[in-house]
């Protein structure tokens, strides 16, 4: 199946026939894989199906074995790796790790920080945060310099589930307000929700990719995640009507109506958001 | 002023502090203590070669030096061995090799007490010209990497992808480290540089919020330590480039009893 090619002057990344061998192992192969301003990428896939990979030769961190990558010229890109260790013999404040790469305002600063929700910890120190607050201060770095292209390799991690939907929001409600292209890898079929434009299902290679509905009705993404996931992908994408707030409320975000009996299986998640 | 040996000793001591502290801040949050070590254990590699084609040994030092960071960032990407093992390796054959190759020049006398452990009171106005120049250099070079460096600290994926090429930072690090062994090592000796570089970074890390605070509290460790340990060495008539290290300890025993400034969200 072939990837959405975005016209010509919005392409922000584009990658052709890559392919990355470790110790004579092809990690993946064949990965074709375009983002377009204003545009949501997802890519999903089971552990070890080269997601992060893909996207380290896409970032030019690796490089590829064969296959071409192609960066928009002056591109500026905001990272949030899959996993940051750092020492901890490194003191840093969390307003510090804002202008990690580049200068930034206190105002622009403490925006940021309010917009992922840890206004209050611009003086911790990032060694005290917890993980689901050391995630969010990364993607809060990550926002800060108004990139062109969001990278995010498992986001929410260890955050919350009400936190989670937030933040999915936020990254959407960024992506619409700035036109940024956003490059999203997850393992987590919920978040394959409504904003995302194209879904590319990695497992060594790209099984399948398209818009989510595509995807989720394709054989290939049952084979690979069976249909159990694939009734779920689809639910999930009508889910997007509500939004859970930090207090446990749910609040209406607007869409299409939203019938509880239908899906049984989503109110596991539900219940831990406080709204069963 | 100059005529002294006393002041000479102390203005090198404080050139080198300087330098010392924020050089040895990346080396602490790295973890790269002991790969600075083995760099700096080199040096007496450096020293027998220098002596052998007649060069200056801080130039000697300084090559070498450059060399065993070099040859041990390609042994660590294509071997098998861990980099743990690779620096002990890489650190005492040198150590030994040099030590070898003095010995094996009989015609040529070298202070080796000198070489190890430093000799601060022997320090000349060339000596402090270097240090100063050299130090200077060093410092503005630091500071035109600070931003990837650190940046590359937090994580090398991010410096990466965001365009600050923390690679290129790292290797000129590296030969920052080299400059600064070569110029430290006639006042410290190869076996104690590392501790100036290790010690009073890890004193000023509970009293700093910010990496740029440590780095500074770093240095002015560094610069007490500098004139305690060798005020300490004129009363006690004890060695001076261990006397410095004895102090810095000190200081580093001192901030240790301190409140931990780093914790909580003050």
């Amino acid at each position: 199946m072939k990837t959405f090619q975005p016209p010509e002057r919005t392409r922000l990344v584009d990658v052709q026939g890559i392919g990355v061998r470790r110790e004579g192992r092809w990690l993946v192969r064949n990965v074709d894989m375009a983002i377009g301003r204003g545009e949501i990428v997802t890519l999903i896939g089971p552990n070890g199906s080269g997601k992060s990979t893909t996207v380290k030769t896409a970032l030019g961190i690796l490089a590829p074995d064969e296959g071409t990558v192609w960066r928009a010229p002056g591109i500026r890109i905001g990272y949030v790796p899959q996993k940051v260790a750092m020492d901890r013999s490194l003191p840093l404040t969390v307003e510090r790790l804002m202008r990690l790469t580049g200068r930034h305002s206190a105002a622009r600063i403490a925006a940021v920080l309010d917009m992922v929700g840890i206004g209050a910890l611009a003086r911790a120190q990032v060694h005290t945060l917890s993980g689901g607050e050391f995630q969010r201060a990364l993607i809060a770095r990550a926002l800060i310099g108004a990139p062109d292209l969001l990278v995010l390799d498992e986001p929410v991690q260890g955050v919350d589930f009400s936190g989670e939907i937030a933040l999915y929001d936020l990254i959407g409600t960024i992506r619409d307000e700035t036109g940024c292209g956003v490059l999203l890898i997850s393992h987590d079929l919920h978040v394959v929700m409504a904003r995302t434009d194209t879904v590319i299902c990695l497992n060594g290679h790209v099984c399948c990719s398209g818009p989510p509905d595509t995807v989720a009705a394709s054989g290939e993404y049952a084979a690979l995640f069976g249909p159990h996931a694939a009734r779920s992908l689809a639910i999930y994408r009508h889910e997007h009507d509500h939004a859970h707030l930090p207090d446990g409320s749910v609040r209406a975000t607007g869409g299409a109506g939203h019938v509880h009996g239908a899906h049984e299986h989503t109110h596991l998640k539900q219940e831990r958001g406080g709204h069963a | 002023m100059l005529e002294s040996f006393f002041t000479r000793a102390i203005l090198a001591g404080i050139g080198l502090a300087a330098v010392a502290g924020p050089m040895g801040s990346f080396i602490v949050w790295r973890r790269m203590a002991y790969f600075g070590d083995t760099m700096a254990h080199s040096a007496i590699l450096g020293v027998a070669l220098a002596l052998f084609f007649s060069v200056s040994p801080v130039a000697g030092v300084f090559v070498i030096a450059v060399t065993a960071a070099l040859l041990l960032g390609f042994l660590e990407r294509r071997g098998t061995l861990s980099a743990d093992s690779l620096l002990g390796l890489l650190s005492h054959s040198a150590l030994a090799l040099g030590l070898v190759l003095v010995a094996l020049m009989p015609m040529v006398r070298i202070d080796l007490m000198g070489l190890l452990f430093g000799d601060i009171l022997a320090v000349s106005v060339t000596d402090l010209a270097l240090i100063y120049g050299g130090g200077v250099l060093v410092l503005a070079a630091l500071a035109w990497l600070w931003r990837p460096m650190l940046a590359g600290t937090v994580s090398e994926e991010i410096a990466q992808a965001e365009g600050l090429r923390p690679e290129r930072a790292r290797l000129i690090f590296m030969v920052l480290l080299a400059a600064l062994i070569a110029v430290a090592m006639k006042v410290l000796g190869v076996l104690l540089i590392t501790a100036m570089l290790i010690i009073p970074a890890t004193a000023a890390r509970r009293l700093a919020k910010t990496p740029e605070q440590m780095a500074l509290y770093a240095a002015l460790g560094g610069v007490v330590a500098v004139l305690a340990g060798l005020w300490a060495s004129l009363h006690f008539d004890t060695p001076s480039g261990p006397s410095i290290v004895v102090a810095a300890l000190g200081v580093f025993a001192l901030t240790s009893v301190l409140p931990d400034k780093s914790k909580g969200a003050t």
